[in-house]
């Protein structure tokens, strides 16, 4: 589809990136970073650093004060209505509070995923193709769900939430999967079974993962590469292989303002 | 160990000033309104005879009119469902463009809450009275006034319902590339369905009783017997009417308080 992407072009590039909200607080200071194919990437930094802002800038969440950002080498400023939803639709996203449709069962939640590809009157009508709800079976068996296709989503534990929402964003057949703070919520042992699932989309499909998390050692146990915020500015970017823990550290320091 | 003195009244509260001054008022506020508008106490103890006339024909209910008024009764609840359908109908596009969580254009907004406040101030006697004079005497003056009064009512309870949704489903169908209209049906109707339902049972209840008193107006159903039956000083058969209707609505209360319940 993208003639202008080649493989060993960055899938995500930021340009100069500002943002201001309209209350003036600074989200994100002159961003400037590529981020290759196939990488796993975590950002960290305090709370409030602009680490959520910096991924919703991705998909267009957020829009941008100023400078680009490019996903497969096209400005994302320039979509809008159709062109942004198909823009959107391959870029999954994986929330702290899963946000799922607690009401709707498991089923409905993985097949919303897909609702990009179908016209609105389907959608509503529920008129998934038979392949397709084979597809949001394989999206649950690869979250080793299966047995819970039928439940309502809120008859299911945090973790399994967070697995059925990775199972919504699979439905995309996303090329980037950008997850904000997926574990927060979790306990130390779904926290291992939702970071691994992310780990196996990133290796075995070659998906580009970007996760924000809080817990440097989570982050030095997963990413390919770390980069940190402060007060909105990146002010750390290694390679997995070069990070040392005392580095960042310093990422968590807080300057007299905070 | 010693306790502080426990403070004295004041004199005022003692003595309970604040509820005679009040009684006082009130008592000479209601001589002064029944002078300025004309109400004659004399005559109201004068033809309380009158009232207990009726009160001994009503005691004794036509029970053999009960065939009669069957199918008006049946009218009227029909009347009701239908009006209740068709206003909440309209509400369900009007209550999302009013939710400040789902528009952000403020105008947009703000034009929409205006009609809808205005749809709300008008009297639905006022509005039974004009359809009546549209359509003449009959159930679809009922079933227009009842669409109307109910839209009005439900697209306020609807927008405020939708006002308190988890806007995090919204959010991540958005991040799927999902439409405005896909984002409704999937994130936002499933959260806000129940309590919609609820809300329509509970304005049908309020119409099933609304519509008996339009029925008097000429909007069809029980109504139109009640006023014949009054004109007609048979207040037997009005007292029939009126069990007639109480039962009506305590079961229509009943099965939809039991829903209400089931749904919450
Ligand atoms: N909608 C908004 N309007 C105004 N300011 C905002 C808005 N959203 C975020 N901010 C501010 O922008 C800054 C960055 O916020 P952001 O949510 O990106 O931080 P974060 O690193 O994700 O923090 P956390 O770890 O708490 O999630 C913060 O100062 C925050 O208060
Ligand atoms: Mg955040």
């Amino acid at each position: 589809m993208q003639a202008t992407a080649s493989q060993s072009d960055p899938i995500i590039s930021f340009r100069h990136v500002n943002k201001i909200y309209n209350n003036g607080t600074v989200g994100l200071k002159d961003i400037n970073f590529d981020i290759p194919r196939g990488q796993f990437l975590v950002v960290v930094g305090l709370s409030g650093a602009g680490k959520s802002t910096l991924l919703r800038t991705i998909n267009r969440m957020h829009e941008i004060s100023s400078g680009e950002v490019l996903v497969d080498n096209e400005s994302v400023s320039a979509y809008k209505g159709k062109s942004l939803r198909q823009l959107r639709r391959k870029i999954g996203m994986i929330f702290q509070n899963f946000n799922l449709v607690k009401r709707s069962t498991v089923e409905k939640n993985v097949l919303s995923g897909l609702v990009s590809y179908y016209p609105t009157w389907k959608c509503v009508l529920g008129l998934f193709s038979a392949d397709d709800r084979k597809r949001a079976f394989q999206a649950l068996t690869r979250v080793s769900l299966t047995k819970k296709i039928f439940a309502r989503a809120d008859e299911l534990s945090g973790g399994q939430q967070q697995r059925v929402a990775i199972a919504r964003a699979l439905m995309q057949e996303p090329k980037i999967i950008l997850a904000d703070e997926p574990i927060a919520s979790l306990d130390p042992r779904t926290t291992k079974a939702v970071m691994d699932t992310l780990q196996r989309l990133n290796r075995e499909d070659g998906i580009t993962v970007i996760v924000n998390l809080h817990s440097v050692e989570l982050a030095q146990q997963y990413a390919d590469r770390i980069v940190g915020l402060r007060a909105g500015e990146l002010v750390y970017d290694e390679d997995i292989a070069n990070v040392t823990t005392e580095a960042l550290d310093h990422v968590y320091q807080t300057d007299s303002e905070v | 160990m010693s306790y502080p003195e426990m403070p004295q009244r004041p004199w005022s509260q003692r003595h309970h000033v604040r509820a005679i001054v009040w009684t006082l008022v009130l008592i000479i506020l209601l001589a002064l309104s029944s002078w300025a508008t004309g109400a004659d106490f004399g005559m109201f103890l004068a033809n309380l005879d009158q009232f207990t006339v009726l009160l001994v024909q009503m005691a004794h209910p036509a029970w053999d009119y009960l065939s009669v008024i069957i199918q008006p009764l049946y009218e009227t609840i029909q009347m009701a469902i239908l009006g209740t359908t068709i206003g909440a109908a309209f509400a369900i596009p009007f209550s999302i463009l009013a939710a400040h969580n789902l528009v952000s254009n403020k105008y947009l907004r703000g034009l929409i809450r205006f009609v809808l406040d205005l749809v709300r101030t008008l009297p639905d006697l006022l509005l039974a009275a004009i359809f009546v004079a549209v359509f003449g005497i009959g159930s679809t003056a009922g079933v227009v006034t009842l669409a109307i009064f109910s839209f009005g009512m439900v697209s306020k309870l609807f927008y405020e319902v939708i006002e308190t949704i988890d806007m995090g489903p919204l959010e991540a169908m958005k991040s799927v590339g999902a439409s405005k209209i896909t984002i409704i049906w999937y994130a936002v109707l499933p959260q806000v369905l129940n309590q919609f339902v609820s809300y329509f049972l509970y304005t049908l209840e309020i119409n099933v009783r609304a519509s008996t008193v339009l029925g008097y107006l000429g909007a069809g159903g029980i109504g139109v017997y009640l006023q014949r039956s009054l004109d007609q000083f048979n207040y037997s058969a009005t007292a029939m009417i009126i069990l007639a209707t109480l039962v009506v609505v305590m079961v229509i209360d009943g099965v939809s308080n039991h829903l209400r319940r089931v749904l919450l």
